[in-house]
C-alpha cells in the first residue's frame, strides 16, 4: 500500500511501486484530466504539479511522491493561480483539441506561482516540454499573459 | 434531401408516439444521451420538442444541438451549433451539444453520399443549409405553438434569444415553455432563411463550447473510458510491415501482476490486464517470434531511389492542356527542380485506442470516431452482425488529423478481433502506446515530385511539366471508386492538376507504384500537403530565373482566378511586401516568402518572415495569412485554425521525417519525430475576406501554403531553395 495525496485528499493505493504516477492517477484513482501522450517525459501532457513544482508524471514512480503534495487538473480551480489560467485559457479559447491542455495548464500555474511576470523567454522556457499538435501556442502565450495581468 | 428525411422521421414518430414524443428515459437511451465527450452519461430532462435530428430543446429550455461530425478540436460543435442556433434564434447560453449516434439514414455527410463521417474538411460546408433549415423548422414550430396558444397571428411573433413574444398583445414565452406544444405543431414545408445580414451568432465572436471542461479534466477522451469489468489490452506489433506471428512465450507476461490473459490475434500478440500498466509492462514481457518471410524490408533511401529511376519514364497523365512539347521544344529557357517528400506520422496527442463492448444484441463503440459508417461495416463483418447492430458513442478525439478516419478500420478492428479473441467475455479498451502509433503505419505518402519549366525568347511562362511518384491513398478505401479515375488517384495530384496558374501548356502525370505496401492515409491537407510545397517553391525559382517578384508574377498568372489574386493581394498588402526587414544579428540572413495555396475550396495565401542563422538553422519569426473560406461562421476560430495549421504544417518542414530502415520505422516517440515546440512558433497574423459565399473548410487549407512560404522566404534571405523536406540546416550553413 503507498499512502498519496491528491488534491488534499490522503488515499491509499494498492498498485506496485513501480507504476507511474500517472497510471496510478489514471487508473486506480480514475483522475483522468492528466493525460498519456508519450511515456517518456517528452510531451508534458501528463504534467501534475508536486508540493508545487511541475512534474512528468509518466516518469515518476508512484512510490516516489508517497507523502507529497499532488495536484491534479481536477483541483487546479483549487488555488488562486490555477482559477485565473483557467480563465484565461477560457476567455481566449485557447483549446482545440484538448488533450494537451491539462499539462499546458499545469505547467503554465508552476509558471506563474513562480513568476508573477513572464517575458516570453521566460514562457518558452517553461512551456517548451509541453508539446501541442493542433499549435496552440499562439494562444498559449497569450494567456499565460492575459493571466498574469489578472494576477497583478 | 436529408432534411426533409429527418422531418418524416418527426411525422413519424410524432404518428406513432403521441403525447409520449421525445421521452426518454435516461439509461434506456445511452446514444441519446450522449453529451459532447460524454457519451452515454448526459442525463436530460423529462420532456423534450425533437423537431428533426439535430435538434432537441428541453422544457428547461435546455437547447441541445446533434453534432452528427467529430469534434476532433477544429470547433466543429461549436460551428455547427452556431449554424442552427442562428436560425433557431437561440439563447447561446442554453445551447449544448452532443455528438450523434451512427446512423447513416440521418446522419450521412452530404458530400460523402450515404456514408456518415468527418474530413475533407466538410463539416460546416456540407452542414450550412442543412443546419439552417433544422433551426428554421424548429423555429416556425415554436412560432406555431405559440400562436395557438396566444390566439394570435404567427407572423406577428418575434422570437429572440430563446424567447418568443408577441408585442402587441404582451405575450412572452421561452422555448421550454413552449416546448409541449410545439411538439404537436405540423412540421413546416416552406422553410424561410435569414438574410445574412441579420445574423447575430454567424460570423460574430461565439465561444467554443468545449473550453470548459477542456480547462478543467472533465472533457472525455476514448482514453478516459472506464466500463465495469473492462481490460485494457496492449499489443506486441511486428518490427515490419506485413510480418506475421510465428510463435509467443507469454510466461513472463503471464506472471506480470494485474495481466489476465494473452491472446493472438491477426495484428500481433494482445495482453490483457485490469490496467494499462500492468498490461504495458505485460507486452513488453512477451517473448515473440515474427515471420518475416513476406515483411517488407526496403528502407527508405531503397524506395525513394526508385521513384527517382520512375520519374525518367512518363506516368498516367492527370491533366494536359495546349501542347508542352511544343513549349518545351521552343523555350529560350528550361527551369527543373526535384522534390522529395518524407512519409509523415499523424502522432496526434491522444494515441490511437477504443473501446469496444460486445452484447447481445450486437456492439458498442467508444472511439474519437471520424468514419462512423465504415467502422460499423467493418466490425458487422468480423462480428456478424448488422451494420445497425454496431452502436458507436463518438467522443472528443485527442487530435487525429486524418488518422481516425481509417481507411480500413485499422485500430478498431485490432480492438475487436481481441474482444472477439476473449469470446467478448470483457469490454476491452486497446491502447496503443506512442511507439506503437508511431510505427503502426497510415502515413502521409512518401513522394518524388520532378517539375520543369519552360520561358519562351519574350520571357513568358508558356510551359510547365510535373510529374508524381507516390503511393496511392484511396487504393483500397471506401472512396477508392470515386477518387481514382483511370489509374490516377485524385488526391496524389490534388493542388498540381489543378493549378490555377495560367501557363498554356501544362501537363501533370502521376506513377503510383503497386509494390510498397507502407500504409499510407489521408494528413492534414492530403495531396495538398506535398503538391503545394514543389509547386509553390518552383515557382518562385521560375520568378527568379524570370527575374521577376513573386508576387507579381503570381498576380499577373492568377488574372483568371479572383479569389487566389484576394488573399494574395491581402496577405501581402498585410505583411507590407515590398518594404524592406529589419536586418538581423551579425551573420543572420533574413528573407520573406509567399505562398498561395486552394485547398477544400478555401483559398489561402500566406506570407512569411524568416531568419537564418549561421549555422543554418531556421527560425520563422511571422506569418501573416490571409484566407477566403466564404462566411467565416467563426472568425475567431478560422483564426485559431489558421495558427494551429501553420504549427503543424511548421512541424513537418523544420523536423517531420518517418523514416525506414531495412523495413523498420526508425522513429519511435517525440524525440526522434520532434513536432514544434512553443519556442519556434511563429507570430501568426490572419486577416479573412469578407465573403456572402456558402462557407467552406478551414480544419486543413492553412496548412499548405506555409511550408513554401517559408521556404521562398529562405531561398530570398540565402539564394538556397530548399527541395527535400524537412528542411536540413546544413544545407544553409553560410
Amino acid at each position: 500500500m503507498i499512502q498519496l495525496n491528491v488534491n488534499g485528499n490522503l488515499q491509499q493505493l494498492d498498485v506496485a511501486p513501480d507504476t507511474p504516477l500517472l497510471w496510478a492517477l489514471r487508473d486506480t484513482l480514475q483522475l483522468t484530466g492528466t493525460k498519456y501522450g508519450c511515456g517518456e517525459a517528452l510531451c508534458g501532457a501528463c504534467t501534475v504539479l508536486v508540493d508545487g513544482s511541475p512534474m512528468r508524471s509518466c516518469s515518476v514512480p508512484v512510490s516516489a511522491v508517497a507523502g507529497r503534495k499532488v495536484t491534479t487538473i481536477e483541483a487546479v480551480d483549487k488555488q488562486r493561480i490555477g482559477k485565473v489560467v483557467q480563465a484565461a485559457w477560457r476567455k481566449l479559447d485557447v483549446v482545440q483539441c484538448g488533450y494537451c491542455q491539462s499539462g499546458q495548464i499545469m505547467s503554465a500555474v508552476a509558471l506563474l506561482s513562480q513568476n508573477r511576470k513572464p517575458s516570453d523567454t521566460d514562457i518558452d522556457n517553461a512551456m517548451s516540454g509541453n508539446l501541442c499538435r493542433c499549435a496552440t501556442y499562439v494562444r498559449i502565450r497569450a494567456a499565460i499573459h492575459e493571466a498574469a495581468k489578472a494576477l497583478v | 434531401m436529408n432534411t426533409l428525411e429527418n422531418l418524416s422521421r418527426r411525422r413519424f414518430l410524432q404518428g406513432s408516439a403521441g403525447l409520449t414524443l421525445g421521452f426518454f428515459l435516461p439509461g434506456l437511451a445511452d446514444a441519446a444521451a450522449a453529451g459532447p465527450g460524454k457519451a452515454g452519461e448526459g442525463a436530460i430532462g423529462p420532456i423534450h420538442f425533437e423537431p428533426n435530428a439535430f435538434l432537441r430543446i428541453g422544457t428547461d429550455n435546455t437547447v441541445t444541438v446533434i453534432s452528427k461530425h467529430l469534434e476532433m478540436g477544429q470547433g466543429t460543435y461549436t460551428g455547427l451549433a452556431t449554424i442552427l442556433a442562428e436560425e433557431l434564434d437561440a439563447d447561446w447560453k442554453t445551447v449544448r451539444i452532443e455528438g450523434a449516434p451512427a446512423d447513416a439514414k440521418r446522419y450521412n455527410n452530404l458530400f460523402w453520399g450515404p456514408a456518415q463521417g468527418t474530413g475533407g474538411s466538410t463539416a460546416m460546408a456540407n452542414s450550412w443549409e442543412q443546419l439552417r433549415k433544422a433551426g428554421a423548422a424548429g423555429r416556425a414550430m415554436l412560432v406555431g405553438a405559440a400562436a395557438q396558444q396566444w390566439s394570435v397571428p404567427a407572423a406577428e411573433i418575434a422570437v429572440r434569444d430563446g424567447v418568443v413574444s408577441h408585442a402587441k398583445s404582451k405575450h412572452r414565452a421561452t422555448f421550454g415553455e413552449l416546448a409541449e406544444l410545439a411538439a404537436k405543431q405540423p412540421v413546416p414545408t416552406d422553410l424561410k432563411l435569414k438574410d445574412p445580414k441579420d445574423f447575430r451568432l454567424v460570423g460574430k465572436a461565439v465561444k467554443r463550447k468545449d473550453s470548459f471542461d477542456k480547462t478543467n479534466g472533465q472533457a472525455r477522451f476514448t482514453q478516459d473510458v472506464q466500463l465495469p469489468g473492462m481490460l485494457v489490452a496492449v499489443v506486441a506489433h511486428p518490427p515490419r510491415f506485413g510480418a506475421t506471428v510465428k510463435s509467443f512465450d507469454a510466461g513472463r507476461a503471464k506472471s506480470v501482476k494485474g495481466v489476465v490473459d494473452v491472446v493472438q490475434i491477426p495484428q500481433g500478440v494482445a495482453v490483457l490486464a485490469t490496467d494499462t500498466w500492468s498490461a504495458k509492462k505485460g507486452r513488453d514481457a512477451l517473448s515473440v517470434s515474427w515471420d518475416e518471410s513476406h515483411a517488407f524490408t526496403l528502407g527508405s533511401d531503397e524506395i525513394l531511389a526508385r521513384y527517382r529511376e520512375l520519374a525518367k519514364t512518363p506516368g498516367l497523365v492527370a491533366h494536359q492542356s495546349g501542347d508542352p512539347d511544343q513549349a518545351f521544344g521552343k523555350a529560350a529557357k528550361v527551369v527543373r527542380a526535384s522534390y522529395d517528400f518524407p512519409y509523415l506520422a499523424h502522432a496526434a496527442m491522444e494515441p490511437m485506442n477504443c473501446v469496444i463492448r460486445l452484447g447481445d444484441g450486437g456492439c458498442e463503440v467508444w472511439n474519437g470516431e471520424q468514419m462512423q459508417t465504415g467502422d460499423q461495416h467493418a466490425l458487422a463483418g468480423l462480428f456478424g452482425l448488422k451494420p445497425e447492430q454496431v452502436s458507436i458513442h463518438m467522443l472528443y478525439a485527442g487530435g487525429s488529423f486524418g488518422r481516425r478516419a481509417s481507411s480500413h478500420s485499422d485500430y478498431v478492428l485490432e480492438a475487436a478481433h481481441i474482444v472477439k479473441a476473449i469470446n467478448g467475455r470483457a469490454p476491452v479498451k486497446l491502447v496503443w502506446m506512442r511507439e506503437d502509433d508511431m510505427r503502426a503505419g497510415y502515413y502521409r505518402p512518401l513522394f518524388h515530385h520532378a517539375l520543369e519549366a519552360a520561358v519562351d525568347g519574350d520571357g513568358r511562362l508558356t510551359g510547365w511539366r510535373h510529374r508524381l511518384v507516390g503511393q496511392s491513398i484511396m487504393a483500397g478505401s471506401p472512396f477508392a471508386s470515386g477518387m481514382i479515375k483511370d489509374g490516377v488517384d485524385l488526391v496524389s495530384v490534388e493542388g498540381a492538376a489543378n493549378l490555377p496558374y495560367a501557363i498554356p501548356n501544362l501537363k501533370v502525370d502521376l506513377h503510383t507504384p503497386q509494390d510498397i505496401p507502407v500504409p499510407v492515409l489521408w494528413w492534414r491537407s492530403v495531396g495538398s500537403s506535398h503538391t503545394a510545397y514543389s509547386t509553390e517553391t518552383f515557382l518562385d525559382q521560375v520568378a527568379a530565373a524570370m527575374g521577376k517578384d513573386p508576387v507579381a508574377l503570381r498576380q499577373e498568372l492568377l488574372a483568371q482566378h479572383p479569389r487566389h489574386a484576394g488573399v494574395l493581394k491581402l496577405a501581402a498588402e498585410k505583411a507590407g511586401w515590398g518594404t524592406p526587414l529589419k536586418p538581423g544579428k551579425p551573420g543572420e540572413r533574413r528573407g520573406r516568402g509567399v505562398a498561395v495555396h486552394e485547398s477544400f475550396n478555401t483559398f489561402v495565401a500566406e506570407v512569411a518572415e524568416v531568419t537564418v542563422a549561421r549555422d543554418g538553422s531556421v527560425k520563422v519569426d511571422r506569418m501573416v495569412c490571409a484566407v477566403d473560406c466564404g462566411i467565416a461562421i467563426n472568425p475567431d476560430n478560422v483564426r485559431a485554425q489558421v495558427e494551429g495549421a501553420v504549427g503543424f504544417a511548421l512541424s513537418a518542414a523544420l523536423h517531420g521525417e518517418i523514416t525506414l530502415k531495412a523495413g523498420r520505422v526508425e522513429q519511435g516517440n517525440f524525440d526522434g519525430y520532434p513536432p514544434l515546440r512553443i519556442h519556434e512558433m511563429p507570430t501568426v497574423e490572419v486577416h479573412i475576406v469578407p465573403s456572402t459565399a456558402a462557407p467552406t473548410g478551414i480544419g486543413e487549407p492553412g496548412v499548405p501554403p506555409a511550408a513554401p512560404a517559408v521556404a521562398n522566404a529562405i531561398a530570398a534571405a540565402t539564394g538556397k531553395h530548399l527541395t527535400r523536406l524537412p528542411f536540413n540546416p546544413a544545407d544553409l550553413a553560410a
